[in-house]
């Protein structure tokens, strides 16, 4: 038995800062969209399977941009695949993440020079939070980036100073 | 069959001066015809009783670049119930490639056609839908020509480096 249920079943309670809840939330279901543009989906697909077993980590795909939290952009994206890709990120509610998977999606990867058809990094058309090297990563590398993601969600901040200077700023323009 | 054989038909049917070259080292054996003769050769190929090249394989573009001012379109042939190959190729100017479809033969060349015609601007001639097949639309240029230079923006996205 874990320490919150420990303390959930002796009546107790637990103080803890609004944010740091949150944020706690927010970093335990992180849900990706399923869907890939190259050969990087097949080692996302592996991730999500039985023997690296995503759903520990709270991290289930779902089908629908309206309902995922994280874009795991697995594989090569063309300027023919860039309006799409485009699209379903803007389809996401927000906080949303984006984490490049793969050499391709970083930086054009083995296209990088001569594939005249490929977009050289996703970067290009969405903001990225997390790149996982590798081509295609393994799946413990996309575990990584995922708990990288988890790490940088921790420290966020929605009342913090700065937070509400972000806010001012964005509401001023 | 054989490749002298099919040639022997070929040049029986349609005369010596028929036969442009032929490319023995290649895989099929390749005969190079003349383009305004493609149609009727292949409608040849493909209707005789002891030819039967009932399988158009593929359809390949070739750019020889600037200096050398030709583009190629290379066909492979197969007969299915024979289980003999073809290679045939047809030599165009590079400045407006033009050559006539076979989609009236074979339906697949449709696609086929569309592809070459997307990645090095031949023209099909009485292509029933000829347009990009893999690229976007409104791409511009095509790709596997030797002098291609690709837009700087697509879309607003930066191209390259």
């Amino acid at each position: 038995m874990g320490l919150l249920d420990q303390k959930l079943g002796q009546g107790g309670i637990i103080i803890t800062k609004f944010e740091d809840l949150i944020n706690w939330a927010r970093l335990s279901s992180m849900w990706p969209m399923s869907f890939g543009t190259a050969c990087c989906a097949i080692e996302f697909m592996s991730t999500a399977g039985t023997p690296y077993d995503l759903d520990r980590l709270g991290i289930i795909p779902r089908a629908s941009p309206r309902q995922s939290d994280v874009m795991i952009v697995a594989g090569t994206v063309t300027f023919k695949m860039a309006d799409r890709v485009r699209r379903l990120y803007e389809q996401m509610a927000e906080p949303r993440y984006v984490i490049s998977m793969g050499s391709c999606s970083n930086c054009g990867g083995p296209y990088w020079e001569h594939g005249y058809h490929v977009v050289k990094g996703v970067d290009r058309i969405i903001p990225v939070d997390v790149y996982v090297p590798g081509c295609p990563p393994r799946p413990e590398a996309l575990i990584g980036g995922l708990l990288k993601l988890q790490e940088k969600i921790k420290g966020e901040s929605i009342v913090a100073p700065k937070a509400i200077e972000n806010l001012l700023a964005k509401t001023d323009a | 069959m054989k490749f002298e054989e099919i040639i022997s038909n070929l040049t029986s049917k349609f005369g010596e001066e028929f036969i442009v070259a032929l490319h023995e080292n290649a895989s099929p054996k390749c005969i190079e015809i003349n383009a305004n003769g493609l149609v009727e050769a292949m409608q040849y190929l493909h209707g005789t009783e002891k030819l039967y090249f009932d399988s158009l394989s593929c359809i390949t573009g070739l750019d020889n670049g600037v200096e050398a001012g030709t583009m190629e379109v290379i066909y492979n042939l197969y007969s299915i119930p024979y289980g003999h190959h073809l290679m045939i190729k047809v030599k165009l100017g590079r400045e407006q490639p033009t050559v006539d479809s076979l989609t009236s033969i074979w339906k697949t060349a449709d696609w086929q056609e569309r592809e070459v015609f997307d990645l090095y601007g031949v023209h099909f001639e009485n292509h029933p839908d000829l347009r990009r097949i893999l690229l976007p639309a409104d791409w511009e240029g095509f790709p596997l020509r030797k002098d291609y230079e690709h837009q700087t923006y697509y879309r607003g996205i930066k191209v390259a480096e």
